[in-house]
């Protein structure tokens, strides 16, 4: 058979291959830039992106939601009060249908108390809309969580990065400090702190944010001991490049990717934070509304006006697994060692 | 090693002073007087009850009174409840709190460890997702959402349990029990799962594979050991989440604990419980932490021969 082919073959069909040298150093890639990459792997990240629209929905219902209400979040109606949610549309379907349970029996309390409009999600024990609340509840939740991140990744970054940038006895002092603050609970500052302020948005802020840059100071720091001392910054620094230079060209790209996926964690944690004080009554005080406060109203009537309990709890949990999922994609797409 | 400790001991007694001087000096920050009804009383009784209570006094020496009672376990007396002693107070209070803390942490830690292997040995499959998924689950949803839930369907809907009553004995403590527990599982259950697959890939495993141990042998015998031990390092941020949700389970439950005493005083304004409670919150976590850290020390054989600096 072997040989049968070598004597049929013509040699003519065969022709030498010449290896050119030149393309040895070709890129056949396409040369993407960091976030390029990363993005391409997040992508293919299924929670990730179903997450990334999740969040994109809240945030925009929670600006949008408390103006396509028909009804505003302050106003008490109080013949309307405690209503089950009830939809456009949905009068025939079983749900969403303005059918309430009142003592033991399936009543149309829309009909009985004779209200002609539709509130979405139900009304709350003051007769005030819960759909706007809810949007305006998450609103609130959502800007003290963000403010919160971002003044726990300015002051954890810069904390950080002098420490260990400029090491030394400096690194020393500012570690030892950070040492005795790691030791105090969150928990036990952040009480004492609400307790001491006039409660509000702020004092929760400042609550939150009193301890919470710590963690972030411990990443960078740690980030920037690994890079300051690589080649690439000495070489740099013979070159001649100022240490501003050298932070914002040559560390920050490099621990950049560190920052968010910390960043997209305290979050979350904020989120919480907010709704847990909120919850044992040392956070927002009424009129105004957060998750945490709404789902405090809503458990106190979690027997009779189950609706009232439910949407916050679940904008909170989904505002949460998204936060979550998020992060966890991007650890693993800003993971260089990743690569694909 | 035991350089390392003093070093942990002394932070630890640093931390305390700082935690519980800055407490002295916000309780005197804060507004209004701890006398019940100063409103009421004319300046002459007043005086009376501030002289018998030790207020009248300069600031240092209330300072210096109130550390050297700390240094002795007094934390004071209520301002509410008929100047009964906090200490008294907690320590009457410890048991259920006790009791719940302990049966979450179990069985979190334990179905956490279960699933986390489970995942790892599975990797990619229909069980790795499905504890992925509960993993996420615990770690996002707080968990006094999960306890109201947990009531309004068990308690509430099908009766299975008690609402919220401590008389039943042990059934009343399973489902706050579980409430707390989510957040232990999924922690545990990540943590295992990345342990178990990066031990799984390691040298000694493939040798043992390859002298003939079965797939059993090599997880429990070989892998497990080694995954379980950085489990040790998650167990103090574990407590102080537990502190955390036990505020409000206890309160959800109505629990007579720690918790429930806490937030009740946070109500009622009674800055000596207050004070008292986080005083005690600070002095348990940072023990248990201080614990945790000198028991991964002697637990892990590559630590204790570097000398116990890392």
């Amino acid at each position: 058979m072997t040989q049968n082919l070598d004597k049929n073959l013509p040699s003519e069909s065969f022709k030498r291959v010449t290896i050119d040298s030149s393309h040895a150093e070709k890129i056949s890639k396409p040369s993407l830039s960091f976030w390029q990459d990363a993005w391409l792997r997040i992508r293919k990240n299924k929670a990730a992106i179903v997450s990334i629209f999740i969040l994109c929905f809240i945030i925009i219902m929670a600006f949008l939601g408390p103006v396509i209400s028909p009804h505003d979040a302050e106003t008490q109606t109080l013949t309307h009060a405690n209503l089950p949610p009830k939809v456009p549309g949905f009068e025939n379907l079983g749900f969403l249908d303005g059918v309430g349970n009142l003592g033991g029996k399936e009543v149309d309390l829309y009909e009985m108390k004779n209200v002609d409009t539709y509130y979405w999600i139900g009304t709350d024990g003051l007769g005030r809309d819960m759909f706007s609340r809810l949007w305006e509840g998450t609103q609130i939740s959502l800007f003290i969580a963000f403010v919160a991140a971002i003044i726990d990744m300015v002051i954890g970054v810069l904390y950080g990065g002098i420490s260990a940038y400029y090491g030394g006895r400096v690194d020393d002092i500012m570690q030892r400090i950070v040492e005795i603050l790691y030791g105090i609970p969150n928990l036990v500052v952040v009480i004492l702190m609400i307790l001491v302020m006039e409660p509000g948005i702020m004092a929760i802020i400042i609550a939150i944010t009193i301890t919470g840059w710590i963690g972030m100071s411990r990443v960078v720091r740690g980030q920037v001991l690994k890079y300051k001392n690589q080649e690439f910054v000495l070489a740099s620094r013979t070159l001649g490049a100022s240490n501003n230079r050298i932070i914002v060209k040559h560390l920050l790209p490099n621990i950049l990717g560190i920052i968010i996926i910390n960043t997209m964690f305290t979050i979350p944690g904020a989120i919480f934070f907010e709704a847990f004080l909120s919850f044992i009554g040392l956070g927002l005080q009424p009129p105004a509304a957060s998750l945490g406060t709404l789902i405090n109203d809503g458990y106190k009537l979690m027997q009779f006006q189950p609706h009232i309990l439910f949407y916050p709890s679940l904008v909170l949990s989904l505002l949460m697994v998204a936060f979550n999922l998020l992060g966890d994609g991007l650890r693993d797409a800003l993971d260089p060692k990743m690569k694909d | 090693m035991a350089k390392f400790i003093a070093k942990r001991v002394f932070y630890m007694f640093i931390t305390l002073f700082l935690i519980a001087t800055a407490t002295f000096f916000l309780m005197k920050t804060l507004p209004g007087s701890p006398i019940g009804s100063a409103s009421k009383l004319t300046p002459d009784q007043l005086a009376v009850v501030e002289a018998k209570y030790g207020l009248d006094q300069p600031l240092p020496i209330q300072y210096g009174k109130y550390m050297l009672n700390l240094a002795q376990g007094d934390l004071g007396n209520s301002f509410q409840f008929k100047g009964a002693s906090v200490t008294d107070l907690i320590i009457n209070r410890l048991g259920p709190s006790f009791l719940l803390g302990i049966q979450g942490m179990v069985l979190g830690v334990s179905i956490g460890i279960i699933l986390g292997m489970i995942a790892a040995l599975k990797q990619n499959s229909f069980w790795d997702y499905g504890s992925t998924l509960i993993a996420i689950v615990g770690i996002s949803i707080p968990s006094f959402v999960f306890a109201t839930l947990l009531q309004y369907w068990f308690a509430v809907q099908w009766g299975l349990f008690p609402v919220a009553l401590w008389k039943d004995g042990w059934m009343s403590s399973v489902l706050p029990s579980i409430a707390l527990a989510m957040g232990p599982l999924a922690v545990s259950s990540r943590f295992i799962r990345t342990e178990m697959i990066e031990v799984l890939s390691s040298d000694y495993i493939t040798l043992a594979k390859s002298k003939g141990a079965n797939g059993f042998e090599v997880a429990f015998k070989h892998a497990f050991r080694n995954a379980l031990i950085p489990l040790v390092t998650v167990l103090g941020p574990l407590a102080a989440g537990l502190l955390t949700g036990s505020l409000v389970i206890e309160q959800i439950f109505a629990i007579p604990g720690i918790g429930e005493q806490f937030v009740k005083a946070i109500m009622i304004n009674d800055y000596s419980i207050i004070m008292g409670t986080t005083l005690f919150f600070s002095v348990f976590l940072i023990f248990i932490i201080l614990v945790v850290d000198i028991l991964y020390g002697v637990i892990d054989p590559r630590i204790r021969l570097s000398g116990g600096n890392s």
